[in-house]
């Protein structure tokens, strides 16, 4: 139990390349905090930095209060989970879940109670004497979650864990991920390059690029109040259209007529060059037909041909190619690339209702919400409409909730074991498990 | 596969058993000749008997070669032991650790894994005379050593790179120190790779000729191979060739003992279940 202070950190590699550049970072106590970004965005090197299996360039790394730069891993009492598990093939279950109990010399029938209470959170009690050879994917998952669970580190670190799993699996850990860390308690940081991890886990998601922090704020301010261009593009899925405008008085011209902005977003952009990119998520568009005339003057109507429709059962999905000129093309494609997608024409890609009867190849009538749209600079990225307070607000939100849900967990976990007295909260935590 | 390439696999790989085993099959086969019976022409011994058998084991020939196959056991596997040993910690830092001569210690090993035996035995001789090394166990050991390390470290350090980096790294997170994620983790995983080297390092130790024949010059430390050279026959008109066919088939027994107990060992795989599946 334990806070981590990142401070500056900077790690270098041989050739000067910096991996993470000037990353300060403050996780607390008992919180989730995600590690985000495409990859080489240095989100894994900053991880093994916390944990100590990659040297530290410079700046200072403070876990619980001490400075830990010059600690060996094993001095650190952290645990961490690796993405290909690395569990040790020759000794058992138990044995690879009692490793780490077994090098600080505990006594046998402490081994004992630890691992089976270990095993009993993570349902592994039937295979404890099998060989990770012949376990299936997702209980050598388990088994490696065990084994970060048994001793009472300072926080637990995941590397990727669920990338190697198949879908459904992933579903199922992620949430077994999620309540485990309530129950516990313990600080934890996450490292993933899948948005849907990165919005469901979270605390707060700490938004990373070629080495440097983005964003730092709860899933729904990253979502709602993106800072810049490259946060709203990772954020969400299907990601942000980025439309290319032009300011006209206090409405922004579109490839889909005009969107009309509030005075204060209007105040914002106004000044900030001929051309700017506006943001709108696929939720923001409806099937013009389907949209109740209450909300209607909200937002604007404009017709579009439509290229593919998909759809999904519970949603659909339409997509309306459009024309940009040639700047806009190259830094959206730029930009794509740099979150490991490949689009290649520019289309937006609109969420509209799945009873909707608009179909592939005709024109449409959409309608557009402009009340949540954001209006990107081109050349900086930067959000011109960001509303801070309000993101400050959102994340200020999560941070109680969280608060609040740690001590249901724990309180509920120790009526049900009735074990109340003793120990820090980490080893009622612990008991609690026992269940 | 079909059942006409089939046909063909067997016939081919009969043939090549057949072609490899003739050898021994025919030394198995003069070891149970008479002295006269050696060159009757025949495949089979017309009366088979264990005279040869008995002659170096407790006969005439029996004080040259059972001291020497002691000898070539203690020498064979003390050189064995430690060139696994060492091999280990010089694989483990190849495979593992980035040092300026890296290279430069792969590639001596290489040389002197293909440099003739032959050309060093003769000042081998003279300096092992010089500090009274001639005639010893560690005078024979040394020489093993130099022809044993090279292939142990060069298959050593493939087995090591083998093993995932993250098992020590997991370890070491775990709260191992260096030295006990090397012995706990990956020594372990390693075993197969350390069999394998041990009775590839075993069998060139065992086989040599050249040193054990120059290095040596009494029952002190006298290897079987050298021993089996210095048979005589009953008279000098004799040949000692049943002698030795019955000695050179005691010699094969511990080889091929080693390579039966262990080949369930060598078995590559044991990784199997450490990453992602």
């Amino acid at each position: 139990m334990a806070s981590i202070e990142m401070k500056n950190i900077v790690k270098q590699y041989g050739d000067g390349y910096p991996a993470v550049n000037d990353v300060s970072l403050d996780i607390a106590d008992g919180e989730f905090m995600i590690l985000v970004g495409p990859s080489g965005c240095g989100k894994s090197t900053l991880l093994r930095m916390i944990v100590g299996l990659e040297d530290i360039t410079s700046g200072d790394m403070v876990i619980g209060g001490k400075r830990v730069n010059d600690l060996a891993p094993r001095e650190r009492n952290l645990s961490m989970v690796f993405q290909n598990y690395a569990l040790y093939p020759h000794m058992t279950v138990y044995e690879n879940i009692a490793f780490p109990l077994r090098l600080s010399k505990t006594p046998d029938d402490e081994v004992r109670r630890r691992v089976t209470e270990a095993s009993d959170v993570l349902e592994l009690k039937e295979h404890l004497e099998r060989k990770p050879a012949n376990l299936s994917g997702g209980q050598r998952q388990r088994v490696a979650m065990g084994r970060a669970i048994v001793r009472q580190a300072e926080a637990f670190l995941f590397d990727e864990p669920l990338s190697n799993l198949d879908a459904k699996l992933r579903g199922q850990m992620r949430t077994e991920i999620a309540r485990l860390q309530r129950r516990l308690g313990i600080t934890t940081v996450y490292v993933t390059h899948d948005q849907t991890e990165a919005m469901t886990l979270g605390d707060r998601v700490c938004v990373l690029r070629k080495g440097s922090i983005q964003q730092v704020a709860s899933p729904r301010e990253l979502y709602e109040q993106p800072v810049n261009l490259f946060v709203a593009g990772f954020i969400g899925s299907p990601p942000m259209n980025f439309l290319p405008a032009t300011l006209e008085g206090d409405r922004l011209q579109t490839p889909f007529g005009p969107v009309v902005l509030d005075e204060r977003r209007a105040a914002a952009v106004r000044g900030r060059g001929e051309l700017l990119l506006v943001g709108i998520r696929p939720e923001y568009f409806e099937d013009a037909t389907l949209v109740d005339e209450a909300k209607r003057p909200l937002g604007s109507v404009f017709r579009a041909r439509v290229d593919v429709t998909e759809w999904l059962g519970d949603s659909q999905y339409a997509y309306i190619p459009y024309e940009a000129p040639e700047a806009v093309t190259t830094q959206l494609r730029a930009l794509s690339r740099e979150l490991d997608s490949e689009e290649l024409r520019t289309q937006a890609i609109v969420s509209i209702d799945a009873t909707s009867r608009i179909r592939e190849g005709r024109e449409a009538e959409f309608w557009l919400d402009s009340r949540k749209v954001h209006v990107f600079d081109p050349q900086t990225g930067e959000n011109l409409t960001r509303d801070a307070e309000a993101g400050a607000r959102l994340t200020q939100m999560a941070t109680e909730d969280r608060v609040e849900q740690v001590q249901d967990a724990q309180a509920s976990g120790q009526t049900v074991s009735g074990a109340t007295t003793g120990g820090g909260q980490g080893s009622g935590a612990h008991r609690a498990g026992a269940v | 596969m079909s059942t006409r390439s089939k046909v063909w696999w067997i016939v081919g790989s009969i043939l090549i058993i057949v072609y490899c085993l003739f050898p021994i099959a025919w030394i198995v086969s003069l070891s149970f000749k008479a002295p006269s019976d050696i060159s009757n022409g025949q495949f089979l011994p017309t009366d088979p008997s264990w005279g040869n058998y008995s002659t170096i084991l407790t006969g005439a020939a029996s004080d040259l070669f059972l001291p020497a196959l002691r000898n070539s056991f203690g020498i064979c596997l003390i050189a064995t032991f430690i060139s696994c040993i060492l091999s280990m910690f010089a694989a483990y830092a190849i495979a593992r650790l980035d040092f300026p001569g890296k290279k430069l210690i792969l590639g001596t090993a290489l040389a002197v894994a293909i440099f003739p035996v032959i050309s060093i035995v003769t000042p081998l001789f003279n300096l092992w005379r010089q500090i009274g090394l001639y005639d010893t166990w560690p005078g024979l050991i040394i020489p093993y050593l130099s022809l044993t390390l090279p292939i142990s470290i060069w298959t050593m350090s493939a087995f090591f790179r083998e093993i995932p980096w993250e098992m020590e790294q997991a370890a070491q997170v775990d709260g191992a120190t260096t030295w006990q994620a090397f012995r706990k983790v990956i020594v372990p995983l390693a075993a197969p790779g350390v069999f394998t080297t041990a009775i590839i390092a075993f069998f060139i130790a065992w086989n040599d000729f050249a040193y054990g024949i120059s290095l040596t010059s009494t029952d002190a430390s006298r290897p079987v191979p050298a021993a089996l050279g210095l048979f005589t026959g009953a008279s000098q008109f004799e040949d000692p060739t049943g002698a030795i066919a019955a000695a050179a088939v005691i010699v094969t027994i511990p080889v091929v003992v080693l390579v039966l107990l262990f080949q369930r060992r060598i078995v590559a795989g044991l990784t199997n279940g450490a990453v992602k599946g």
